[in-house]
């Protein structure tokens, strides 16, 4: 059966717990034994003889204050749909529960009191709608019982309505007049309402499309961990982000750029014909290549942004404010690491939808803000992938979850708003210091020998730029010592890996070049039985050494 | 199997609490498929008030030995010895010893830091409120006011030492939908949940299994009733149903047409209003 995922917004005094009680109540959701609970209960808030906010608030404060104060999920199901309600509270840190719930529905119910119209506080949840990829909206036009089922009080909400949501380009807007309270047009249609054509609120909810025509094609395969129960069987676990999958297609490896093509897609029930979003599947590929947590695999010819700078719309979750400049963790598909926010662009005012300039960020602020990760993320905009462009921020000294992103667009290296403006306004007479050239590349430089292996030392400069290091690859035979020397030395000057990759040097070079690289000259030139892999490994591991920060501190026992 | 793989990858030492019923036995096979062709890399927990039916001990041992998997079983021997009842101490105090104790026990002694357990949200109003990802203290209490919020499907693993997160898997599963996954898969499960004659008394209007005499109190006798459990707990404080489903096609049939919930048998819910969620904050699942 179809599900559909929905969240409710609504503020305190909308009716919201009493329409989702009423919604379960009269679809039949609600067992005997609870609705008795509730109306045995010392607590009837209500003007009726049930209580049906009781129904929904299940924490003891709850219940004493009249308050909602969490996100709470509930279920209930129809012949049509089966239906997932993430239920958020209206008063304070409401944008940060809106986003939670938001943030895995395909449909939002917002209540509007028909007595009040449009107020700022339904501005805010359409924003937050908008802003977490919801295109569908339903405007339940509640308290229609306070204003007589007038309807012209339900078409000014209707139109205003309608008027915001082309302003947040919301794909799809439909308004029901209900009254939660006496239920019309809940589940059955209201006699007191006959001006209304329309369907009621759950047949609205049984019969909106789910956006599918619009899915994402290009293939993402986060990788979450490799399974390999034996020397026979090397498979990569992880969930279809988007995109479909078949034995025999291509696919690219993220972030090694290998090519391969998928052998086949193993399942417990035996071998899949094809995989799709939000299959969780188990991937075996015909090449033996180099994959594990936090790598992905796409399609060749779709393929993702692959980037450390990127500009986000961020929702603030926690009372320690984001600040400009600090370092957080990120967590992104299956893939963990370090990041810095380098400006804030602008915070949006909720109330107004104005941009305001800010120098930090509060718990629930909305902001556009640039990002620098420690390593290359690969993700698409949100508005066109939720998968693949969301993310959490964590505080590494808490673990608190901080804030959760939206990814805008890639930003080129170099060219972010910050760095330009720094550089046009002022003039900057200091030389550049090491200290500051490592603090940008967030690593040492260093220099690798692989005399005479060209192919391993290319794969090596991919991979370690990839990875987010300042490389250069010196592939071709130097004009004499002193000129390799100086190219080396250069490279070393701006903070870079250099590796080098010709013929094989004199002992007296080899020599020059330690003294001048502080111990980080490290000769991998094939001197015994060593294998490609094996020397490629310990390059990687080497140049893993040269960070200033140890960036993978996730526990990476898959692999 | 995302969330199981995700915090599999995660975590240094994951566990699986097995309770043998309904919702263990499918996030087990959830288990079996994340990791397939591997077996499951963790062991299951059972915590064993001793107050279990045999049916369903019986079943443990046989179901685990032949999905080849690791079976820890741990009991509060000491609260046992000293002779801990429900009868005597009151449910809320029973499971504090005998369930919660045992738990954090068996958690710390394992090194344990993220335990799946296969609790559902629409169970119980406070477990409406529990995150997927949820954070234990060292203590393994849980704070429902201070929770992290949990956007899409990001998890957020990071913990202190001696810091724990319950992992539920199958918060969003419904009763009806762990039946319709139990008759898709064909899942094996313990035959207290079919319905067959059986030795019963009624005991404060539920249907209580009786399996010898002894057990009656003052003024009970048995009858003989066409039964099933719904819910599976101790022997002393979970009620039987009158029922008539003797397979799991007859018993999605019945659930279609049940106007109770499903944990009204349960008498440990109902010492008193939020008693679910006083448990939960001193570690129990």
């Amino acid at each position: 059966m179809e599900l559909l995922r929905f969240t409710t917004a609504g503020s305190v005094d909308d009716g919201k717990s009493t329409l989702i009680g009423r919604l379960l109540h009269d679809s039949k959701a609600v067992y005997e034994d609870q609705l008795a609970s509730v109306k045995r209960s010392r607590i009837n808030r209500s003007s009726g003889p049930i209580d049906f906010s009781l129904l929904t608030d299940g924490l003891r404060a709850e219940r004493e204050q009249g308050i909602t104060i969490d996100v709470a999920y509930r279920y209930f199901a129809t012949s049509r749909r089966k239906f997932i309600i993430a239920d958020t509270p209206g008063h304070e840190q409401y944008t940060r529960n809106m986003a939670t719930g938001a943030s895995t529905a395909d449909l939002a119910v917002i209540l509007v009191d028909a007595t009040k119209g449009i107020l700022a506080q339904t501005r805010r949840h359409a924003f937050i709608a908008a802003l977490l990829g919801i295109r569908n909206v339903l405007v339940a036009v509640n308290k229609m019982d306070l204003v007589d089922y007038r309807e012209d009080a339900f078409l000014d909400v209707e139109r205003d309505f309608l008027l915001l949501a082309e302003q947040l380009g919301i794909a799809r807007v439909e308004c029901v007049p209900i009254s939660a309270l006496e239920g019309d047009n809940i589940v059955e249609r209201s006699v007191r309402t006959i001006w209304y054509q329309g369907l009621t609120l759950l047949e609205q909810l049984e019969s909106i499309p789910l956006a599918a025509g619009d899915a994402f094609e290009g293939l993402r395969f986060p990788v979450q961990m490799v399974i390999r129960p034996d020397a026979t069987f090397r498979g990569f676990a992880g969930r279809v982000a988007s995109g479909v999958i078949r034995p025999g297609d291509s696919v690219l490896a993220l972030p090694s750029g290998r090519e391969t093509r998928v052998r086949s897609i193993v399942s417990y029930d035996g071998d899949h014909p094809e995989a799709f979003a939000p299959m969780s599947v188990t991937l075996q590929l015909e090449d033996e290549i180099d994959l594990s947590r936090g790598d992905m695999l796409v399609s060749p010819g779709n393929k993702p942004q692959v980037s450390r700078r990127f500009s986000a719309m961020v929702v603030w979750l926690h009372a320690t404010p984001l600040e400009v400049d600090r370092t957080y963790l990120v967590k992104h598909t299956a893939r963990q690491t370090k990041i810095r926010a380098l400006q804030i662009r602008y915070r949006v005012n909720v109330n107004t939808l104005e941009q305001e300039q800010v120098t930090q960020l509060n718990m629930n602020d909305i902001a556009s803000v640039e990002f620098e990760a420690h390593l290359p993320l690969f993700f698409d905009a949100y508005a066109k992938n939720r998968a693949t462009g969301s993310f959490i921020l964590i505080d590494a000294v808490s673990n608190a979850t901080v804030g959760a992103g939206m990814i805008q667009e890639d930003l080129p290296d170099r060219e972010t708003l910050a760095g330009a403006q720094r550089g046009s306004h002022e003039i900057v007479r200091e030389p550049v210091s090491a200290q500051e050239r490592y603090g940008r590349h967030g690593h040492h430089p260093g220099t690798f020998l692989l005399e005479n292996q060209p192919a391993l030392a290319w794969r090596l400069e991919r991979v370690l730029f990839e990875q987010g290091f300042e490389v250069l690859h010196v592939s071709g035979e130097a004009a004499s010592p002193t000129a390799l020397l100086e190219a080396l030395r250069a490279a070393q000057s701006i903070g870079a890996v250099s590796i080098y990759s010709g013929s094989a040097l004199d002992t007296e070079t080899t020599e020059l070049l330690a003294s001048q690289g502080k111990n980080r000259l490290f000769d991998l030139s094939r001197k015994n039985e060593d294998t490609d892999e094996e020397l490629f490994r310990r390059a990687v591991a080497l140049a893993d050494s040269l960070r200033l920060v140890k960036t993978q501190d996730t526990y990476e026992k898959a692999d | 199997m995302h969330i199981l793989r995700e915090a599999t990858a995660e975590f240094a030492r994951p566990v699986m609490l097995y309770s043998i019923g309904k919702d263990s036995s499918v996030m087990v096979r959830l288990a079996q498929k994340a990791f397939f062709p591997g077996k499951i890399p963790f062991p299951l927990l059972h915590v064993d008030t001793s107050y279990k039916f045999p049916e369903m001990i019986e079943f443990r041992d046989a179901y685990t030995r032949e999905i080849g998997a690791e079976l820890i079983v741990r009991k509060n021997e000491a609260a046992l010895n000293a002779g801990a009842n429900p009868f005597a101490l009151g449910t809320q105090k029973c499971c504090g010893l005998l369930k919660t104790k045992s738990l954090l026990d068996a958690l710390a002694e394992g090194g344990f830091d993220a335990a799946f357990g296969g609790a559902r949200r629409d169970e119980e109003k406070s477990r409406a409120k529990e995150r997927i990802y949820s954070f234990r203290d060292p203590l393994g209490q849980w704070d429902p006011k201070n929770q992290r919020p949990e956007l899409w499907s990001i998890f957020n693993s990071r913990i202190d030492k001696g810091e724990g997160i319950r992992v539920f898997p199958l918060s969003n599963w419904t009763e009806l939908d762990i039946w319709l996954y139990i008759q898709a898969e064909n899942i094996p499960i313990v035959p207290l949940y079919f319905a067959k004659e059986r030795k019963v008394t009624l005991r404060n209007g539920s249907i209580v299994l009786i399996d010898d005499a002894k057990e009656l109190l003052p003024g009970e006798k048995t009858l003989m009733v066409k039964c099933r459990m719904r819910s599976l707990g101790c022997i002393p404080c979970t009620g039987a149903i009158r029922s008539e489903a003797d397979s799991v096609m007859k018993i999605v049939k019945e659930m279609t047409s049940f106007r109770r919930s499903e944990r009204e048998n349960r008498a440990i819910d109902h010492d008193e209003e939020g008693s679910m969620e006083l448990k939960k904050r001193e570690g129990y699942f």
